[in-house]
């Protein structure tokens, strides 16, 4: 059994790091994206029936968003998604330090996001609308529907907002540790197809919510 | 990798990109904000549609890489599509 | 075999040895089977639960429990079999012990991952488990959670829903993994066209994973935030549409029924070869009509709501779709018999399972039909006609398809035969009694028995009477069946690399498989099923 042992620790050896795939990697992070894309799809699918269900109440209930911080975030986002992307130009290039410069301003830019997301948020709750506040009670159906589907869909995408700067952080300390590097990327290229996916689902909430005509 | 996907995208051409959304961007809050009736909603999810077609092909290099992701990306659009469209038979017809 | 050096899978120790050596795998052969052994954990824990249903249901009137713990009763039934045995099921364990060997690989794509949705789905099952004993009480809103009572019951409604959320993200990755395995695992010379059927299925099984289960998702976490936050969503009150919560459900839980079924319907297209010492017929067209269910299958959710107050004009395009979803299955059901067809047939235990898959597996698709279409579904809906039509397709399509499988592959999963011939006899005793418990069902429905219903009318004893005995029945043959698997684990006996010659991949190795499956790739030259 001893001499088995040793022949299984050799084996095991060759097995973790026989062939490194990153295409199969990246095929893994596009079909959790697709999943993404799906989830999101579910509360556009509600969203779109309920404004078709209540044009006049969504129309009115978007007034109370502001365009101008909406406007603010989106061009936010679709900076740091450029960063992002220069970011994998860079490690491609092996410009190791441009890489991590172009990483931590989208990073910061997902900051200043949410620090926006949070002051948006934070002036509707000091009018008393929040989930479960008196006022949220008090609202028409129309509105009430607008206002769940706008904290639940806004809230959700906070989240992912969050998962990719953990991501694109675990990113920015492998490239300075040439765990990523111009050979082995795939980590980089990942998080950055996430963070992609991030601001792909901000394009349609912008217009969504803040933009009904 | 590098076997599979040779191709590197150059900054330039990511500002351009970057460029053209915004500037897509501000059209749409443009034309949201004059009146066109039943045509605002269909421009401005016109314009999100492709912005998102932009960034997929370009920022998710689906244009560069092997042509199955991007043939995956598409019949998943689709079929969300698709979707939509079968829940709208009810609610249209009710 | 006495020329083989490497341990098994079983015998190989790594750093950790024991139970922490199989709680830390990767191997995907391990991974099956931690699959396995918890799922028959779950499937045993449902059976139990409904064979108490069927003697409450023995007279009218209270027999042995309360309304509102029969509630409890159907409702943890229908979690149990439904999230944690046939929807993981076929896949889960013999696609995790199979597809890696019969591509030629040596695991799956992402061996880490795998393990991770088994923890996955070990929580979430604990998660669905403990919402029955903690709180206000076990959810009774049965498996669907139909908003709007599930937004008012004052149940534990949050935590199941939470627990199927988690189950359905292991669901996902599992799908993710397989996908990934075969686009880019496939052995040198295992072009596409050269996969085994049950490869197909499990990729077809595998995007409908990704694709659906993210809709229930959402849908679920919809329905928490809107009894945890305030919000509303589904609530009529506040102007939400309850039908809205069938459609998201539906989406996902009707293509929920082929994530459950292909994988199944894959095992048999492996067995009937096998036994008939014939290549599959119509190969090609095997693939199509599983991609064919997998997509259209997507679309025909709606058959479950035709009794909710959607539109005329939905209704009758549903009902449309789910006739065209028929036409895939039956192209299955034609090719195998094909390929029966001057077959030098072999009636070895696992056939017979193949046999009495296809029986039961008409039944249910033909009453399929029944339900499916408008106007007779208006008759039948939410009767027990139902309740048999889909317990012939879920438990006698996938479950006997489970069987099959165990029965077919556990000499390569152990390297041990059963006894074949009480193999059969508890099959004919299993066969017998499912069909006493079921088919009544059918008549009770059309007659008008309601069901999910504590109490019934006593016009319908007689038929409840016969369906509890085949329960009894069924369970005799299960304990026959099991008993004799496990003894046949346990037994010294005889070593068996490929007791039925099977043609695939996975039969060219020996039995069990050691740790790496090949010692070096194989190059593959033929397609799956050629017989010499």
């Amino acid at each position: 059994m001893n001499s088995n042992n040793q022949n299984m620790e050799t084996a095991i050896h060759t097995h973790s790091d026989m062939h490194r795939d990153d295409t199969a990697s990246k095929l893994g992070m596009w079909l959790f994206i697709f999943t993404e894309i799906l989830l999101f799809g579910g509360l556009f699918i509600v969203y779109s029936v309920y404004r078709y269900m209540n044009p006049v109440a969504f129309h009115l209930a978007h007034e109370e968003l502001s365009i101008t911080m909406g406007l603010i975030n989106t061009i936010i986002l679709l900076i740091s998604s450029a960063t992002v992307a220069m970011s994998i130009t860079a490690i491609q290039k092996g410009d190791k330090r441009l890489s991590l410069y172009m990483v931590g301003a989208t990073i910061l830019l997902a900051l200043v996001f949410l620090i926006n997301k949070y002051f948006e948020w934070g002036s509707k709750f000091e009018h008393g609308m929040y989930p479960g506040s008196d006022l949220m009670d008090m609202l028409s159906n129309g509105d009430m529907l607008f206002f769940s589907l706008y904290f639940f869909m806004t809230g959700l995408h906070g989240v992912h907002i969050i998962v990719g700067m953990v991501l694109l952080a675990v990113s920015w300390f492998k490239i300075k540790k040439d765990a990523v590097r111009s050979d082995k990327y795939a980590l980089l290229e990942n998080s950055g197809l996430y963070w992609h996916l991030v601001d792909l689902i901000w394009i349609f909430l912008f217009p969504l919510f803040y933009l009904i005509h | 990798m590098s076997k599979e996907n040779n191709h590197i995208s150059s900054y330039k051409d990511h500002l351009l990109v970057l460029a053209l959304l915004i500037t897509l961007t501000v059209i749409t809050v443009a034309i949201t904000s004059i009146e066109l009736n039943a045509f605002n909603t269909a421009a401005a999810m016109l314009i999100a549609s492709c912005k998102a077609a932009i960034v997929l092909l370009y920022f998710m290099h689906l244009r560069f890489d092997q042509k199955i992701f991007l043939i995956m990306a598409f019949l998943v659009i689709a079929l969300l599509v698709v979707v939509i469209g079968i829940t709208f038979i009810d609610y249209l017809y009710r | 075999m006495e020329n083989n050096h490497l341990p098994n899978y079983l015998e190989y120790r790594g750093k950790r040895t024991g139970l922490l050596g199989w709680l830390t795998t990767t191997d995907h052969k391990r991974i099956g089977l931690l699959y396995f052994y918890s799922m028959m954990t779950f499937f045993l824990t449902g059976a139990v639960l409904g064979i108490l249903m069927r003697l409450e249901l023995i007279a009218p009137g209270r027999q042995l429990v309360d309304a509102q713990t029969y509630n409890a009763f159907f409702t943890l039934h229908g979690l149990a079999m439904i999230f944690l045995f046939v929807i993981p099921g076929v896949g889960a364990v013999f696609g995790n012990f199979m597809l890696p060997i019969m591509l030629g690989a040596k695991d799956v794509a992402f061996p880490k991952v795998n393990l991770l949705s088994w923890y996955l789905y070990v929580l979430g099952a604990i998660i669905v488990l403990t919402s029955q004993f903690m709180g206000d009480g076990p959810p009774d809103t049965g498996w669907t959670f139909y908003a709007p009572y599930s937004l008012k019951t004052q149940t534990n409604v949050v935590a199941a829903v939470f627990g199927a959320f988690v189950l359905g993200f292991s669901s996902i990755l599992t799908g993710l993994n397989f996908i990934t395995t075969m686009h880019r695992m496939r052995a040198p010379g295992m072009g596409w066209k050269r996969m085994p059927m049950f490869a197909w299925t499990l990729y077809a099984t595998g995007w409908i994973q990704l694709l659906a289960t993210p809709i229930v998702g959402i849908t679920l976490l919809m329905l928490a935030a809107e009894r945890l936050l305030g919000i509303g969503f589904f609530d009529p009150a506040i102007g939400g549409d309850p039908i809205l919560f069938q459609h998201l459900f539906w989406t996902y839980s009707h293509p929920a029924v082929y994530i459950m079924i292909l994988p199944a319907m894959g095992v048999i297209s492996e067995i009937i070869p096998t036994f008939s010492r014939k290549p599959l017929f119509g190969y090609t067209a095997l693939i199509v009509s599983s991609m064919a269910i997998a997509f259209v299958g997507y679309f025909v959710w709606g058959h479950h709501m035709f009794t909710s107050g959607m539109s005329e004009g939905a209704r009758w395009v549903f009902s449309f779709l789910s006739f065209i979803v028929a036409i895939p299955s039956a192209i299955k059901v034609f090719n195998w018999t094909a390929t029966l067809y001057k077959g030098a047939i072999n009636l070895q235990t696992p056939f017979w399972w193949a046999m009495a898959f296809i029986f039961v597996f008409m039944i249910g698709g033909f009453s399929g039909l029944v339900v499916g279409s408008l106007a007779t579904d208006i008759h039948v809906h939410d009767t027990y006609f139902v309740v048999a039509h889909f317990h012939y397709i879920v438990f006698g399509g996938t479950g006997f398809a489970f069987f099959a499988a165990m029965h077919y592959w556990w000499p390569k999963i152990y390297g041990r035969m059963y006894n074949t011939k009480i193999a059969n006899i508890g099959l004919l005793i299993f066969f017998t009694g499912f069909n006493m418990l079921y088919f009544p069902m059918f008549i009770l429905g059309l007659m008008g028995m309601p069901r999910r219903y504590y109490d019934y009318l006593p016009q319908f004893q007689d038929g409840n009477v016969i369906s509890t005995i085949g329960s009894w029945i069924m369970i005799s043959g299960l304990i026959i069946i099991i008993t004799n698997l496990i003894r046949a684990k346990k037994q010294t006996g005889k070593i068996v690399d490929n007791p039925w010659n099977g043609p695939t991949l996975e039969w060219s190795i020996q039995s069990p498989p050691t740790l790496e499956n090949f010692e070096e790739l194989p190059v593959v030259t033929h397609g799956p099923y050629e017989f010499k």
